[in-house]
C-alpha cells in the first residue's frame, strides 16, 4: 500500500508540470498584459502613461520577455523559493492574497461538502428503499430541478426570496457592523447565517446528484446476490441494508470525497461572485478581467492540481475500502 | 442417498409438504404464471430433485420455500414445515410458511434455521467486502450462539467439515481469494452451520467445472447421510439428478409434468417432455453415429397462456384435437409416479385423429383410473 | 401426493394462434435494427417525449425567432423602461371585444417616487395578427417587416415586461434562444468531431499514442471546468464580431468536452475491436480508417448520441454562467445568459421580478434535454 501510495505521487510530478504549463499559456492568452490593462483603467480616471513608463514597468514585471521565459521563472521562483509571483492589482505576492482569501474558501467548500452528504445520502437511500413511493417521487422531481438550475440561478432567487421575506439579501459571509469587530458569539452567528445560502446554492447541484448515485447505488446493491444470500440465513432486512447495501453503495461515494471535495470548491466559483463571497471565486474573476496573470495562474493551477491530488486521495480511499482493488493493487506495485 | 429407498426402508418422517403452491409474477405485459399449482413432498435424510429448464419455475419455488420473493409477486398455497420429529405429517401441527409475515421475526427464525438455501453462483453469493468467516458466523449468531468466539469456533469446525484446509487462515480471508469450489464449500458451511433440516440447494453446481461439481456433489451426500436433513435439489442436469435424488420433479412452465422415484422415471419416463429431455443427455454405451436429441422450440412465457397442455407446440407426440382443448390433469400412474399428459388421461377428450402422434402411448391402462381431488381453491 | 385437477379450461377458439403469433411479435424484436429498438423504447418513456416536444417547439421558436417577436433586436423605447409585462384582455367593461390591450400611462410611487405603469383603461388597442413591424432578417437570406402580432395605434404589448433600456424581453429571449439554443450543439458537434477522432486513434492504435492521448486526457479533465472557461473566455479579444465572438466560445466549450466523448469512444474502441467482424475486416486488409468508419463507429453510435444530448445540458448552462459574467456574448448579441445580467442586481430582481424570467427557460430547456438523455440512455441500454 505504502509503495502505491509513493509510485502514484511521484507520477503525479510529470502531471502537475504540464498542468503549470497549461495554466500559463492560458493566462498569458489575452492580448495585452497588465499594463496595457492597467493604462486603460488609468485613462479612464483620466490620468496618462507615457510608452517610456509602459516599457518601465513591463521591464520591472518581466512581462517584455517571451512567455516561455516568463513561464520558466515563474516556475523557477515556486520551486526555489515558492514564490507563486506578484498580484499587480493588490501590489502584494500572490501567496499573501490566496492566504488572506483561503481561509474563507475552505469554510464554504467543507461547509457546502457537509451539507452534500448529510442531505443527500440519507435521502439516496430513502428512495432506494422506498422505490416509486410518492417520497421517491418528489425528491427525484426536486432532484431534477436541482440539477437543472445553474448554481448562481439559484443563489439570485434565494438572495431575492430572503431579500423579499427578511428585507435582506444576506449577501457576503458577515454583515458590515461585524466586519471591523473582533470574534464574538454574535459575529460568528451572523456569519452562520451568512453561510445557510453559500452552502445550500453550491450544495445543491452536487447534493441532488449525490441523491441520483446514491439511489442507483442502492438499488443496485439491494438486488445483489448475496444480499439475498444474507437474508436467507435469516438476517434481519434493517441490518441487511445496512451491513451489505449501504456499505457496498458507499464505497464509491466516500471513495470520490477527495475528487468532490476539489469540485465543490471549483464549483463555487461563480456562486461566489454572485453572492459577493469574500473567497477565491471573485478574486480569480478580477484577476482574469484585469490580467492580473500571476494570481489567476495561481488560482487556476491551484485548483487543477487540487483534482490531482482529490483523485489521488479517492483512488488510495478505494483501495482501502475494497479489499478485492486493494489485493490488485499490492499484486502490482 | 446413500440407501436405496424404493421399497425397502419404511418411509423416513415427512419434513416439508409444499401443497398447491403458486407464484404469480404482475408484468407489464401482464400476469406472469411462474409457478402453478406446484405440489411435492420432502422426508428426512432423502433428496428431492426438481428439473427442468430456465424459465421452468423452479428456482422461483425454491425461493418460495423461504418467502424470499418480493411483496409484488403474488404467491399462494401452502409449505408445511413440519416438526423435527415428523409430527403434524397430517398439517395438524405444522408450521404453514405461507402464513408468515414477509420478513418477520417467525420466517426469520426458519431461515437458516431450519430451512437453508444454497445459491447457484458461488461467486456473487458472498458479499466482497466481508471476510468468509464473518458471513458464515452471521448465520451461527443469529441462530445459534451470541458468543463471538463459540460461533467462531463452530464456523471453524464446518469449513474443516466441509474440507477447507487451513481453515484458521482462511477464515479470515475475503471471497475473491477463494476459489469457485472452494466458495461453494464455503457456501454449505454456511448453509449447513446451523445444522438445518432442509437444504434446498438451487443449481449448487452449474457453475464449477465437472471434477469440482463431483466432488461438492459426494460432499453433499456425506453431510446429508450424517445430519439426515432433506434436500431439495434443484437442477437442468439430469445426469446430476440420476446420481443425487431419490425422487424427481419435472418441472415446465410453472408446473410440475411429471413425478417420480429416480429409477422409475429413468427406467420409465411417462411425459414427452421428460423422454426429450432423457433423449437430450449423452448416456454410455450410445452408438458413435447416434445424436443426441434437443427439444425443439423455446420455453414460452407463462404469460396469458390459453387452457392447453402448454408442451403442446414443442410436444412430438400431441394429439390433435385434444391437446390444445384442456390443460391435462396430474394423473397418477401409480402411488408415486405422476404424469399431466392427455396420453395417460382415459376421461381426455375424444380426439378427432390422431395426427402426428409419433411416441407409442405406454399408458397402462391398469394404473389409469383417477378420481380427481377437488383443488384446494 | 395429492392429485390437483385444474378446472378444465373453455375452448377458445383463437387460441392457438395466440401463441404463435406472440412468438412471431418476438422474432420482430429480435430482428429489428438498432435504432428501431431504441426508438420504441423512447416512445414507452413519457418524460423523454414530452422532452423531445418541448425542445423541438423550442427550435422552432428560435428559428421563427424574427416573426413571433412583435419587437427586433434593437429596438427599444425609453418611454417604457422596466414596463412590466402586458395583460392581453379579451372584455371591456364586460363588452367582448377580442383580444386588445390596454395603453400604458406612466404615474410615480408617491412614497418611493419610483416610476409606476398603469393600465389606462380609455386607451384600447387591439392586437393585429399578422402586422407590419419592423424590419428583421431571416439567417441573411431575406428580410422582413411581418410579426405574427402586433397592437394596434401605437399600443405596445410587452408580453414579459422590458429591461432598464425599454427593450421587449419576450423578443429579447426569443432572439436570445438563437444564440443559446445554438451554442450548445455547435460546441457539442465540434466535440463530437474531435472525441470520435481521438477517441478512435488512442482506441485503434493502442500503445504509445494510446498513452498520450490518454494522459492529455487525465491532464485536461483535471481543470476544473467552468473556472477555466472563465479563463479561456477572458482571453477573447473584446469588440470581435458577433459570429466570432460564437465561435470563440462553442470553441472554448468544446475544449474539455471532447475528452469525455474520446474516453467514451476510447474504451469502446477496444472492446469492439476484438470482435471478430473487425478482425476479418484487418485480415481483408481494408485500410484502418475505412475500418473505423464502416465496422467500428457504428457499433458505438448510439451510446455517442446518449453522450452528447447529456452533454447539451452543462454546455448551455456554461454558455449562461460565462454570458452573466459578462465573459461571453455581449451586446449586441444576446443570449439568456446576457439577458440575466440585469438580474445580478438583487434589488433590480427584487423590484421587476419579471427579469428573472429567461431563468425559466434556462431551466425548462436543461431539464429537457436531461431527460431526453435519460431516455435515450435507457434506450440504448440492451440490459434493459
Amino acid at each position: 500500500m505504502l509503495t502505491y501510495i509513493l509510485r502514484r505521487t511521484l507520477m503525479m510530478i510529470p502531471v502537475v508540470l504540464v498542468i503549470s504549463v497549461i495554466v500559463f499559456w492560458i493566462i498569458q492568452l489575452p492580448p495585452g498584459d497588465y499594463v496595457s490593462s492597467h493604462v486603460m483603467e488609468l485613462q479612464k480616471e483620466g490620468e496618462q502613461l507615457s510608452a517610456a513608463e509602459q516599457d518601465a514597468l513591463r521591464e520591472r514585471y518581466g512581462l517584455d520577455q517571451p512567455w516561455y521565459a516568463q513561464y520558466l521563472a515563474w516556475i523557477w521562483g515556486i520551486l526555489t523559493r515558492g514564490d507563486l509571483g506578484y498580484s499587480f492589482a493588490y501590489s502584494q505576492p500572490v501567496l499573501a492574497v490566496v492566504e488572506r482569501y483561503m481561509a474563507t474558501t475552505l469554510i464554504v467548500a467543507v461547509a457546502s461538502m457537509v451539507f452534500t452528504y448529510v442531505v443527500a445520502i440519507p435521502i439516496g437511500v430513502y428512495s432506494a428503499v422506498k422505490q416509486y413511493s410518492v417520497g421517491d417521487y418528489v425528491f427525484t422531481t426536486v432532484g431534477f430541478l436541482g440539477m437543472a438550475t445553474p448554481n448562481f440561478l439559484l443563489a439570485i432567487i434565494l438572495m431575492y426570496l430572503s431579500y423579499i421575506w427578511f428585507g435582506n439579501p444576506m449577501l457576503g459571509l458577515q454583515s458590515p457592523e461585524y466586519a471591523a469587530q473582533g470574534w464574538s458569539p454574535a459575529r460568528v452567528l451572523d456569519m452562520l447565517r451568512h453561510l445557510v445560502i453559500p452552502v445550500v446554492v453550491i450544495g445543491t447541484a452536487s447534493t441532488c446528484e449525490l441523491i441520483r448515485v446514491m439511489r442507483g447505488q442502492m438499488l443496485d446493491e439491494m438486488t445483489k446476490q448475496h444480499v439475498l444470500t444474507a437474508r436467507a440465513k435469516g438476517v434481519k432486512e434493517s441490518t441487511n441494508l445496512r451491513k451489505y447495501s449501504l456499505r457496498a453503495a458507499l464505497n464509491p461515494i466516500v471513495s470520490t470525497i477527495g475528487w468532490s471535495l476539489t469540485a465543490i470548491f471549483t464549483g463555487s466559483t461563480i456562486t461566489a461572485i454572485v453572492l459577493n463571497l469574500p473567497t477565491q471565486g471573485p478574486v480569480m474573476l478580477d484577476a482574469l478581467m484585469a490580467q492580473d496573470m500571476y494570481l489567476a495562474g495561481a488560482w487556476l493551477g491551484f485548483m487543477a492540481i487540487l483534482t490531482v491530488i482529490g483523485t489521488l486521495i479517492s483512488d488510495i480511499l478505494l483501495a482501502w475500502l475494497d479489499p478485492r482493488i486493494r489485493d490488485e493493487r499490492r499484486a502490482r506495485a | 442417498m446413500t440407501t436405496t429407498p424404493e421399497d425397502t426402508t419404511p418411509p423416513a418422517h415427512l419434513v416439508l409438504t409444499v401443497e398447491d403452491l403458486a407464484v404469480h409474477v404482475p408484468t407489464e405485459h401482464g400476469l406472469l404464471r411462474a409457478v402453478d399449482g406446484v405440489s411435492f413432498e420432502v422426508r428426512a435424510g432423502r433428496t428431492l430433485g426438481i428439473v427442468g429448464e430456465s424459465g421452468s419455475g423452479k428456482s422461483l419455488t425454491a425461493k418460495s420455500l423461504l418467502r424470499l420473493h418480493p411483496a409484488a409477486f403474488r404467491e399462494s398455497g401452502r409449505v408445511l414445515l413440519h416438526g423435527a420429529d415428523g409430527s403434524g405429517a397430517d398439517g395438524t401441527d405444522a408450521l404453514d410458511i405461507m402464513e408468515l409475515r414477509r420478513d418477520g421475526p417467525m420466517i426469520r427464525a426458519v431461515r437458516g434455521r431450519r430451512i437453508a438455501l444454497i445459491f447457484q453462483e458461488p461467486m456473487t453469493a458472498f458479499s466482497p467486502l466481508h471476510t468468509i468467516g464473518d458471513q458464515i458466523m452471521e448465520a451461527i449468531l443469529l441462530h445459534r450462539t451470541a458468543d463471538r468466539a463459540e460461533a467462531r469456533d463452530i464456523c471453524l469446525e464446518w469449513m474443516l467439515r466441509v474440507g477447507i484446509g487451513d481453515a484458521q487462515r482462511r477464515i479470515d480471508q475475503y471471497p475473491h481469494e477463494f476459489s469457485g469450489g472452494m466458495r461453494q464449500r464455503a457456501m454449505i458451511a454456511m448453509a449447513l452451520s446451523c445444522e438445518p433440516e432442509v437444504l434446498i440447494a438451487d443449481e449448487p453446481t452449474t457453475a464449477l467445472d465437472v471434477t469440482i461439481q463431483a466432488q461438492v456433489l459426494e460432499l453433499m451426500q456425506e453431510l446429508q447421510a450424517e445430519t439426515g436433513m432433506a434436500i431439495v435439489f434443484i437442477t437442468h442436469d439430469l445426469a446430476v439428478v440420476a446420481g443425487t435424488c431419490d425422487e424427481v420433479a419435472v418441472m415446465y412452465l410453472g408446473r410440475i409434468v411429471e413425478q417420480a422415484p429416480v429409477r422409475e422415471l429413468f427406467a420409465n419416463p411417462q411425459h414427452p417432455y421428460t423422454r426429450g429431455l432423457l433423449r437430450s443427455i449423452p448416456r454410455f454405451g450410445m452408438g458413435r453415429d447416434e445424436r443426441l436429441q434437443a427439444i425443439e422450440g423455446t420455453v414460452p412465457q407463462a404469460i396469458d397462456l390459453p387452457a392447453m397442455c402448454s408442451f403442446r407446440d414443442r410436444c412430438g407426440a400431441r394429439i390433435e384435437g385434444v391437446c390444445e382443448t384442456a390443460e391435462p390433469r396430474l394423473l397418477e400412474l401409480t402411488d408415486r409416479h405422476q404424469v399431466r399428459c392427455f396420453l395417460h388421461d382415459p376421461d381426455a377428450p375424444v380426439p378427432d385423429q390422431p395426427v402426428g402422434s409419433t411416441e407409442s402411448t405406454a399408458s397402462d391402462p391398469a394404473h389409469a383410473p383417477v378420481v380427481p381431488e377437488e383443488s384446494p381453491a | 401426493m395429492s392429485v390437483i385437477s385444474p378446472a378444465l379450461g373453455r375452448l377458445r377458439g383463437r387460441r392457438a394462434s395466440s401463441l404463435e403469433a406472440a412468438a412471431a411479435r418476438r422474432e420482430n424484436y429480435y430482428a429489428a435494427g438498432q435504432w428501431r429498438l431504441m426508438w420504441a423504447k423512447l416512445s414507452s418513456h413519457r418524460l423523454a417525449q414530452i422532452s423531445m416536444v418541448l425542445l423541438a417547439v423550442l427550435y422552432a421558436c428560435a428559428v421563427l425567432a424574427g416573426f413571433l417577436a412583435p419587437y427586433s433586436l434593437g429596438s427599444y423605447d425609453s418611454d417604457y423602461v422596466d414596463a412590466p409585462p402586458t395583460m392581453i384582455r379579451l372584455f371591456h367593461e364586460d363588452r367582448f371585444v377580442g383580444p386588445f390591450v390596454y395603453g400604458l400611462s406612466f404615474e410615480r410611487d408617491p412614497e418611493t417616487l419610483r416610476p409606476l405603469f398603469v393600465a389606462d383603461h380609455e386607451q384600447i388597442h387591439r392586437l393585429e395578427f399578422f402586422t407590419q413591424g419592423s424590419e428583421w432578417s431571416f439567417f441573411g437570406l431575406f428580410n422582413s417587416t411581418l410579426h405574427l402580432f402586433g397592437a394596434e395605434g401605437g399600443g405596445r404589448v410587452f408580453l414579459f415586461g422590458t429591461d432598464s433600456l425599454g427593450r421587449d424581453l419576450f423578443s429579447r429571449i426569443l432572439m436570445g434562444s438563437q444564440v443559446s439554443l445554438t451554442i450548445p450543439l455547435v460546441g457539442v458537434a465540434i466535440s463530437f468531431v474531435l472525441g470520435i477522432l481521438i477517441g478512435s486513434i488512442a482506441g485503434y492504435f493502442g500503445g504509445t499514442v494510446d498513452f498520450l492521448i490518454q494522459r492529455l486526457i487525465e491532464i485536461l479533465r483535471s481543470f476544473p471546468t467552468l473556472p477555466l472557461w472563465m479563463a479561456l473566455a477572458a482571453a477573447i479579444p473584446s469588440r470581435v464580431p458577433v459570429i466570432t465572438m460564437f465561435l470563440y466560445i462553442t470553441v472554448i466549450m468544446a475544449f474539455i468536452e471532447w475528452t469525455s466523448l474520446a474516453r467514451v469512444v476510447r474504451s469502446k474502441f477496444i472492446s469492439l475491436k476484438r470482435e471478430d467482424y473487425v478482425m476479418a475486416a484487418r485480415v481483408a486488409g481494408v485500410r484502418p480508417l475505412r475500418i473505423i468508419g464502416t465496422h467500428l463507429v457504428p457499433g458505438f453510435l448510439s451510446y455517442l448520441v446518449v453522450a452528447v444530448t447529456l452533454a447539451v445540458p452543462g454546455m448551455i448552462i456554461g454558455e449562461t454562467s460565462l454570458s452573466f459574467l459578462g465573459l461571453g456574448m455581449q451586446a449586441p448579441a444576446t443570449s439568456w445568459g446576457v439577458l440575466l445580467q440585469e438580474a445580478q442586481d438583487i434589488t433590480n430582481v427584487a423590484i421587476y421580478p419579471w427579469k428573472l424570467i429567461p431563468l425559466g427557460f434556462v431551466i425548462i430547456t436543461v431539464l429537457a434535454f436531461n431527460f431526453l438523455g435519460d431516455g435515450l440512455r435507457d434506450a440504448a441500454d440492451p440490459h434493459k
